[in-house]
């Protein structure tokens, strides 16, 4: 009985670091690129948490699953276009403030708009229920919700690995002084990855408004795990962050799991800590020669 | 020119940064009149929601108060801000009292926040009125002879809460699986709720112990599902219950749920389709008596929403010390509490009974209520999708019979 408890619950955790992915993945696209760090990136996910709670009674949640993170990519393209375009060459503590003002402006301005108290949002009824995989019964919701994040996980991996958009922006990582001297502009390509980072946060906030509670700090609650993936995972490597927020749930699954809840926020701190001492570029950093 | 970006800047900033997050925004709005009262209580954080409900009731009663000439013929002055956390609340408090000359204090939801706040009154020998901190230590180890408790004790909602499963049959020889936040207010209503399992025969079969800032409670409704409890009880703060109720819901649990420290803004959030249970509660919008009811309309008029148990918090809390100010013919924080303690000092607070100060801690002897989860079936609206019971206590039995602190006895040192 134990094992099975345990089985189930590595299992499960490796499924909530899949949440993270979402999140994580996108905070470090745009670092990469860019090298702005994204401190607003949680706010993202709590607008498309709302988001999708003002567009279902319009469209339905399956609808709202779409429109949502579109409209916070545009969101996220306007603020790349008015705002990050103007610190991507400066000291990139200035862009921390920015991003740091952002998350505190878009915060108080859902409080504004939505009041404090959370707002509920149902799930919709066919993705209520359990499913049954031998033993391992789980929620049907967050089965679809799993693969959602895959689906799109690997959408993005396709377009960075597989097409002239992603060779691109890769070598642009690597060297944008070189990519600019082949006379191709990264602007648009920046707007573009800020608008894929952002958008992903806001799919994360629709898919997960069903399950959490949606209020305007929301999205300080997931900034600070997304941020230790990052690092975990190593800045710049899509692997990376998928075997850290992998890790990361894990953590936490197995120490729940085992009676020790209460070192599970300590613990992912601890792991990062670990690897930093190990590996100063995270588990799977590429180095990448303008950020050493 | 190019500035060098590198990976420890990115650790440094971000940390620095992800730091600066826990200093939130604070703001300050102050109207002119002679009687200046402070209101400090969270409006950031997962307290945040129920600050907000506790600025709006103390601005209805406010407005109440001024339009009916004030107290002792002077208008008051309210200055609210965020008290953000323990220290920030401390230096707030500090700065009302010396700079902005206030009279008392009014507010607060975190007991941590709760006990820095009566320190600084004490040292400036004013008063502050809690109205939203349950912890027992407040009234116990902690207890202050300048700080006047409106909120109910965790005890005194383990009491009744543990009463009505006690009726249910769900407590002797039953197992109880326990999610408890990680700080001041879960450890203190895990105390209560031991003492009085153990008083009564119940088992706990697990006691989970949940960081503040966990949103995701998947793994533990896994090993619920695992150790098949009979009740699982839940003394969670904030946000967290909603996100439980929600996931509850979602991994098809239903064991009877329930539990000590409630708030009806997690039901709401929650939903209708999710909430469930039967949970304790200092007051509640279906309350049915006179004033209750045009309290909630007078309050709903005005807000477009019905009054969360935090709002009447707030509300009464300025009623009951206008009350007072009128009685003594000032705001001088001795003689307050020579009159909180006497035996005149009745106060109406929308309840059947007249409540009081217990003048050996200074906790509001009050009824209290329990709501249960409707069907979602019966529902009609997003607000009344629970019912109440009539007061706790019954009738038949003296008010202060379920205020029976766990904690060592209050001596007040002064």
């Amino acid at each position: 009985m134990y094992i099975e408890l345990f089985l189930t619950q590595v299992l499960n955790g490796l499924l909530d670091g899949v949440y993270y992915l979402l999140i994580a993945l996108g905070l470090s696209l745009i670092f990469s690129l860019g090298g702005i760090i994204n401190l607003a990136h949680g706010a993202f996910f709590a607008i498309g948490a709302y988001a999708a709670i003002l567009i279902t009674p319009y469209t339905g949640y399956f609808g709202a699953l779409i429109l949502a993170p579109l409209l916070v990519a545009g969101l996220g393209m306007i603020v790349e276009r008015t705002l990050f375009t103007r610190f991507y060459r400066i000291d990139p503590l200035y862009s921390l403030l920015l991003t740091f003002g952002l998350a505190m402006v878009i915060e108080q301005g859902l409080r504004w708009i939505f009041g404090a108290a959370p707002l509920s949002y149902a799930m919709p009824d066919i993705l209520r229920g359990q499913v049954f995989l031998g033993d391992f019964i789980y929620s049907r919701y967050r089965v679809f919700l799993i693969a959602v994040a895959i689906v799109a996980v690997a959408a993005l991996w396709v377009l960075l690995n597989r097409s002239a958009f992603g060779r691109i922006v890769r070598a642009g990582v690597q060297n944008p002084d070189i990519v600019g001297s082949l006379g191709i502009s990264l602007r648009p390509y920046l707007s573009i990855v800020a608008g894929i980072g952002i958008g992903l946060a806001g799919l994360a906030g629709v898919l997960l408004a069903p399950i959490y509670s949606v209020h305007p700090a929301m999205g300080a609650e997931v900034i600070v795990p997304a941020f230790v993936v990052v690092v975990i995972g190593g800045l710049g490597s899509f692997w990376g962050v998928i075997l850290a927020a992998l890790l990361v749930g894990l953590t936490k699954g197995v120490l729940i799991g085992v009676g020790l809840s209460a070192y599970s926020t300590a613990a992912i701190y601890l792991l990062m800590f670990l690897v930093l001492l190990a590996r100063p570029r995270g588990l799977l950093g590429e180095r990448i020669l303008r950020f050493e | 020119m190019k500035t060098r970006t590198n990976r420890r800047l990115f650790l440094q900033g971000g940390t620095a940064g992800l730091a600066l997050g826990l200093a939130a925004p604070t703001y300050l709005r102050a109207q002119s009149g002679p009687l200046k009262i402070g209101h400090l209580t969270p409006l950031t954080g997962f307290l945040g929601p129920l600050g907000e409900y506790g600025q709006m009731g103390v601005d209805l009663a406010l407005e109440e108060i001024n339009a009916n000439g004030g107290v002792g013929g002077r208008q008051i002055e309210l200055l609210k801000e965020d008290s953000v956390n323990a220290q920030t609340a401390s230096t707030k408090a500090e700065r009302m009292f010396e700079r902005d000359g206030v009279e008392m204090i009014l507010g607060e939801i975190s007991s941590a926040s709760c006990l820095t706040i009566s320190q600084v009154a004490a040292r400036y020998g004013k008063l502050f009125v809690n109205t939203g901190g349950n912890s027992d230590a407040l009234r116990g180890s902690d207890c202050n002879r300048y700080m006047f408790h409106v909120e109910t004790e965790n005890a005194m909602y383990v009491n009744a809460e543990g009463r009505y499963f006690q009726n249910e049959g769900l407590v002797d020889g039953k197992d109880w699986y326990t999610l408890n936040a990680d700080y001041a207010f879960g450890h203190d209503l895990l105390r209560a709720a031991k003492s009085f399992l153990e008083a009564n025969g119940g088992n706990i079969v697990a006691e989970e112990m949940v960081p503040t800032d966990a949103t995701d409670f998947s793994s533990y409704l896994l090993k619920i599902r695992q150790v098949e409890p009979d009740v699982v009880a839940l003394n969670l703060a904030g946000t967290q219950i909603t996100n439980f109720f929600k996931q509850y819901g979602e991994f098809g649990l239903d064991f009877t749920l329930g539990g000590f420290g409630f708030d009806t803004v997690a039901a709401w959030a929650a939903g209708a389709r999710n909430f469930r249970g039967t949970w304790p509660n200092v007051w509640n919008h279906l309350v049915d008596t006179e004033e209750s009811k045009s309290f909630t309309k007078t309050f709903t008029d005005k807000y477009g929403k019905p009054p969360e148990n935090q709002a009447w918090g707030d509300y009464n809390a300025l009623k009951i010390v206008a009350q007072g100010i009128d009685a003594i013919g000032g705001a001088n924080g001795d003689e307050l509490i020579a009159y909180f303690e006497s035996d005149e000092a009745k106060f109406d607070v929308q309840k059947t009974r007249q409540a009081y100060f217990r003048p050996e801690d200074h906790q509001l002897i009050q009824e209290i209520y329990a709501i249960t989860a409707l069907d979602p079936d019966a529902v009609e609206n997003e607000w009344d999708i629970f019912t109440t019971s009539g007061p706790i206590p019954g009738e038949d039995q003296p008010l202060d019979v379920l205020a029976q602190s766990t904690e060592g006895a209050c001596t007040f040192s002064s």
